[in-house]
């Protein structure tokens, strides 16, 4: 099975062997390959029954909850890694999430969607309306995502939280793309993070 | 192993003991009645516990000897099904202090000749967990494959992984509690007092006369089985239909549709139950409370173990809510063990479990075959 760019890039620099919490996993897919490729022991933790049940059906450790209270339940430095992909902005406290990850996971990847991307600009710009684009297919009233982010937005957030960035990835129609006009480039963003302390 | 006389329908036997319980009696000899399925393969390893509820026994997937109904769980145990007994050797046992074969209060106290009615010692649900754990000795089992149970079944899987961790690898935990809930003991009382309220109880010494309080034991079923409903389904089963007739008699007879399936339910019970044992498990239930054993912390109960858990609930359980679940879910990963829990959708309430529920079978298929991959 192919994974999803982003998570593709995530499963690239998981290290073998690694304990990882996948936060908003669906149907667990980046776990079943990072276990099955990676040997990684792998834990995940998902809103939608459904998808909880499709994953714990592959014999994946999944517990159904909610990423914006369950957290606090993960004893600190329980992990490896704390995976958060596309869920970030449909989180009600994004920045309480990010210090969770950092507090369970000894480092943490997160993925969005670019809300400065020049096609959601010029959406706003020039039709006036709320953009719905591939990565942002629903309609201002239905999306789940309601903490849009920006990558200036997020690089702005954990140099406040003196939070490290490990690495950076940028990705434009499911390419990679360079870092230097990210924010208006990019669709979507991966960072790996690790906190300061 | 096939021709073992351990193996097999209907069999039972007597352990010598002493099994210490916990309100400190010690206990001896123990009988257990069971039923195996599948073959135990060399060295042991596959073999999966299976225990059941309250008022549930061995016959988990064979005719019930009182009933001639299917076992209780033949829709999820048997070649092919979820619990593959082509791939698992499965065990269950009717658990103590019940009443189709195991030592209970209906069972002969070798020390007077008599039943033991209310001379029984009072049990635990570990004290369970101990009985089951002398079964496998005797069976040849030192570790398991896996431990399963709804309800009170589920309650025994906890107790089996915080009480014997090292031989536990699997526990699968579906529409059950880490303790008993204030409601949960206040229904129970409900029921053990109309049965004590019945003058055929005797003190519990009915066995002689042969006349138990069959009709205290009828409405505590009766009590009982709401909780194992939904109210959606109870709705949508009778709602407020009449029974047989096209208007309200003005008088007590059971108008109702619901009315007479719960006398139904109460009558079809006392055939196959004892009085004594609906004490006996009942007050084990009540006075079930994981985290009260390790310190008032759940999870310290799973810090020795090093199994995997799956733990399921439903969505119209009120007998035993989500809530209850989700809080063995976080004690788990406080503890850092690798669990699972999904809350699943019916609309059968507690008695989910026990019902066609193709999330379920994949959720527990799933979950036992990945202990293969280890």
């Amino acid at each position: 099975m192919t994974l999803r760019p982003d998570l593709a890039i995530i499963a690239a620099h998981v290290n073998r062997g690694a304990r990882i919490l996948d936060v908003g996993c669906g149907d667990g897919a980046l776990m079943a390959a990072l276990r099955d490729q990676q040997g990684c022991d792998a834990r995940g933790l998902e809103l939608d029954p459904v998808n909880v049940a499709a994953a714990v059906g592959q014999g994946l450790s999944v517990i159904q909850g909610d990423a914006d209270t369950d957290l606090a339940d993960y004893p600190d430095d329980s992990f490896d890694y704390a995976i958060l992909s596309q869920t970030l902005q449909t989180t009600r406290r994004p920045d309480w999430v990010l210090e969770q990850l950092l507090r369970i996971g000894r480092h943490a990847f997160v993925s969005f969607p670019n809300f400065a991307h020049w096609r959601v600009r010029a959406s706003l710009l020039f039709g006036g309306r709320m953009p719905v684009t591939r990565l942002l297919p629903i309609a201002w009233y239905a999306t789940p995502n309601i903490h849009h982010v920006t990558i200036d937005d997020f690089r702005a957030l954990v140099k406040e939280r003196g939070i490290a960035i490990e690495g950076a990835w940028f990705l434009s129609g499911d390419q990679q793309t360079g870092s230097g006009m990210a924010n208006l480039l990019a669709e979507h963003a991966v960072f790996l993070l690790k906190a300061d302390r | 192993m096939s021709d073992d006389p351990r193996f097999g329908l209907r069999r039972s036997v007597t352990l010598p003991g002493p099994l210490r319980l916990d309100g400190g009696v010690l206990f001896s000899p123990v009988d257990i009645a069971y039923e195996t399925y599948g073959t135990l393969n060399s060295d042991a390893s596959n073999a999966i516990l299976v225990c059941h509820a309250l008022t549930g026994d061995q016959h988990l997937a064979s005719e019930h000897p009182v009933t001639g109904k299917p076992g209780w769980w033949a829709r999820m145990v048997g070649p092919g099904k979820p619990i593959d007994t082509n791939r698992w050797f499965v065990v269950c046992s009717n658990v103590l202090g019940s009443c189709l074969g195991s030592s209970g209060p209906a069972t002969i106290n070798p020390a007077t000749g008599q039943p033991w009615g209310m001379h029984f010692p009072v049990i635990t649900i570990r004290d369970m967990v101990r009985a089951q754990a002398m079964l496998l000795d005797h069976l040849g089992i030192d570790r398991l494959f896996a431990v399963v149970g709804g309800s009170m079944g589920g309650m025994q899987a906890l107790s089996w992984a915080a009480t014997f961790p090292e031989r536990v690898r699997a526990a699968v935990v579906i529409a059950s509690a880490a303790r008993h809930s204030a409601q949960n003991i206040a229904f129970h009382e409900v029921g053990r007092q109309a049965i004590m309220a019945d003058p055929k109880w005797r003190g519990g010494a009915y066995y002689e006369a042969q006349d138990p309080p069959a009709a205290g034991l009828a409405v505590a079923r009766m009590a009982a089985h709401i909780t194992y409903l939904s109210e959606a389904g109870l709705t949508a089963k009778f709602g407020r239909k009449l029974q047989g007739r096209e208007a309200k008699t003005f008088g007590f007879d059971a108008d109702f549709q619901v009315e007479s399936y719960l006398r139904h339910q109460g009558l079809a019970f006392v055939d196959r139950f004892d009085a004594n044992s609906y004490l006996y498990i009942t007050r084990a239930l009540d006075y079930f409370d994981l985290a009260e054993e390790h310190g008032g912390l759940l999870a310290n109960a799973f810090r020795s173990s090093q199994a995997r858990f799956c733990v399921v609930s439903f969505d119209t359980d009120w007998l035993y809510p989500t809530a209850e679940s989700r809080s063995i879910a976080h004690a788990l990963n406080a503890a850092g063990a690798p669990a699972s829990f999904v809350e699943l959708s019916s609309p059968f309430g507690h008695d989910a479990f026990l019902l066609e529920s193709p999330e379920l079978d994949r959720v527990i298929g799933g979950f036992l075959a990945a202990g293969e991959r280890q």
